[in-house]
């Protein structure tokens, strides 16, 4: 019985310390979520600037641009997803994969081709075990990117988009490189710190949203230097950077609220398990202590009975 | 001086710098301008080099810019670049 006690003790003392584990990651995460939402909230200002100025472009000029442009028809679409580097975080990638999954199926259901292109280290982990391929894939930022990434994300994004132009149905078209006609993002977007929903996203050929609670007033008449086409083609990719930029600042901050909730609810999980298994190694204790006694009392009586005969 | 601009400097990452000012210095593909309040709208492409923002006083505040943009209305300058760095020795007039 008294081995018993001792294998209980074991796994008590080995929950406590997965318990100290879980704890500290579950700090961790809280504090990362703060400062990933100051990183978004920093972002803005950049972000409504670039759309403000995009939007008093694109309605003073009749200019066109390949990334404005549907092209008809789409015969290959390019998906980024984006997942995170390290596990333990819940669902957070098993919802992002599963809902690529579903926009590829949509996507094939079109006839379209797919390219996967693939941010953080568990998503490409995923593909690569089931020897799908990648067009590409980044790692090593997930939880704290940098405009730096986005960037390196977005121009190999362009390129493939900027390549897809002259493609046909058969392969590639003069250039000689398949590039993709449309462009979808999947990210994780940051609701509250209890809910983060996967969502997606078209990118290119892309709508120029009008952000919310921008002024009704008429745009003014704006001089431009240089020209129009010319500030658009600039304009653009930075725009869509900074659109990847975002999306990676919202996963990231998504990425460690999932992981937050993932190390409480294991932490708690923990201290019940911790609880009851004291309560069965005590209740052991006690009956080998019960046991014990019984095996003395039980001796002596049979020692006086011996003695008396 | 009665007029000022309403001036914002911003780099991917962060807000750098946001205040008002007498006269904005940048230099765009065009070449260089100074924008001074109830300036024309206009949008420009930067290239790299130096914003130099002059303040109320005489101060200036100068950045290195590696390109970017520059938004100017009547009232406003927005300058958007991706990263922005405060040159330590300004120069001051």
């Amino acid at each position: 019985m008294a081995g018993g006690v001792r294998v209980l003790r074991r796994r008590i003392k080995a929950t406590r310390s997965t318990k100290k584990i879980t704890k500290a990651m579950e700090l961790v995460a809280t504090s990362r979520i703060a400062k990933a939402q100051e990183r978004v909230a920093a972002s803005l200002p950049y972000a409504n600037a670039i759309t403000d100025v995009l939007t008093a472009l694109a309605s003073n000029t009749n200019a066109q641009h390949p990334l404005l442009v549907p092209r008809d028809p789409e015969h290959r679409a390019g998906v980024l997803l984006i997942t995170s580097d390290r596990g333990l975080c819940g669902g957070y990638n098993a919802n992002a994969i599963r809902l690529t999954e579903q926009l590829i199926a949509r996507l094939k259901a079109q006839g379209k081709q797919v390219a996967l292109y693939v941010v953080g280290r568990k998503g490409a982990t995923y593909y690569n075990f089931r020897g799908r391929e990648l067009a590409g894939s980044w790692s090593g930022f997930s939880e704290q990117p940098r405009f730096e990434d986005a960037r390196r994300v977005g121009e190999t994004l362009i390129q493939a988009f900027v390549h897809g132009a002259d493609d046909s149905v058969d392969g590639a078209g003069a250039d000689g490189v398949l590039g993709v006609d449309e462009l979808h993002i999947v990210y994780t977007e940051f609701k509250s710190l209890m809910t983060q929903t996967a969502s997606t996203k078209i990118f290119a050929p892309m709508q120029v949203e009008e952000r919310e609670g921008s002024k009704d007033e008429l745009l003014p008449a704006y001089e431009f230097e240089p020209n129009a086409e010319e500030l658009l083609d600039a304009l653009l990719p930075k725009y869509i950077n900074t659109r990847i930029y975002a999306a990676l600042l919202d996963s990231a901050a998504s990425e460690s609220a999932s992981r937050r909730q993932a190390m409480k609810s294991a932490t708690d999980n923990a201290d019940t398990m911790i609880k009851s298994l004291t309560r069965e190694m005590n209740s052991a204790r006690q009956a080998a202590i019960t046991q014990e006694i019984s095996e003395i009392v039980g001796g002596v009586n049979a020692l006086a009975a011996a003695g008396s005969e | 001086m009665a007029k000022l601009l309403q001036v914002e400097l911003v780099a991917v990452e962060e807000k750098v710098w946001s205040g008002l000012a007498e006269m904005v210095i940048a230099r765009t593909t065009e070449g260089e301008l100074g924008v001074l309040p109830s300036h024309a709208p206009m949008l420009g492409q930067l290239t790299p080099g130096t914003v130099r923002i002059k303040l109320e006083g005489g101060e200036e505040l100068a950045y290195e810019v590696d390109g970017g943009f520059l938004s100017v209305t009547a009232e406003s300058v927005t300058v958007l670049a991706e990263t922005a760095l405060p040159v330590a020795a300004a120069a001051r007039h």
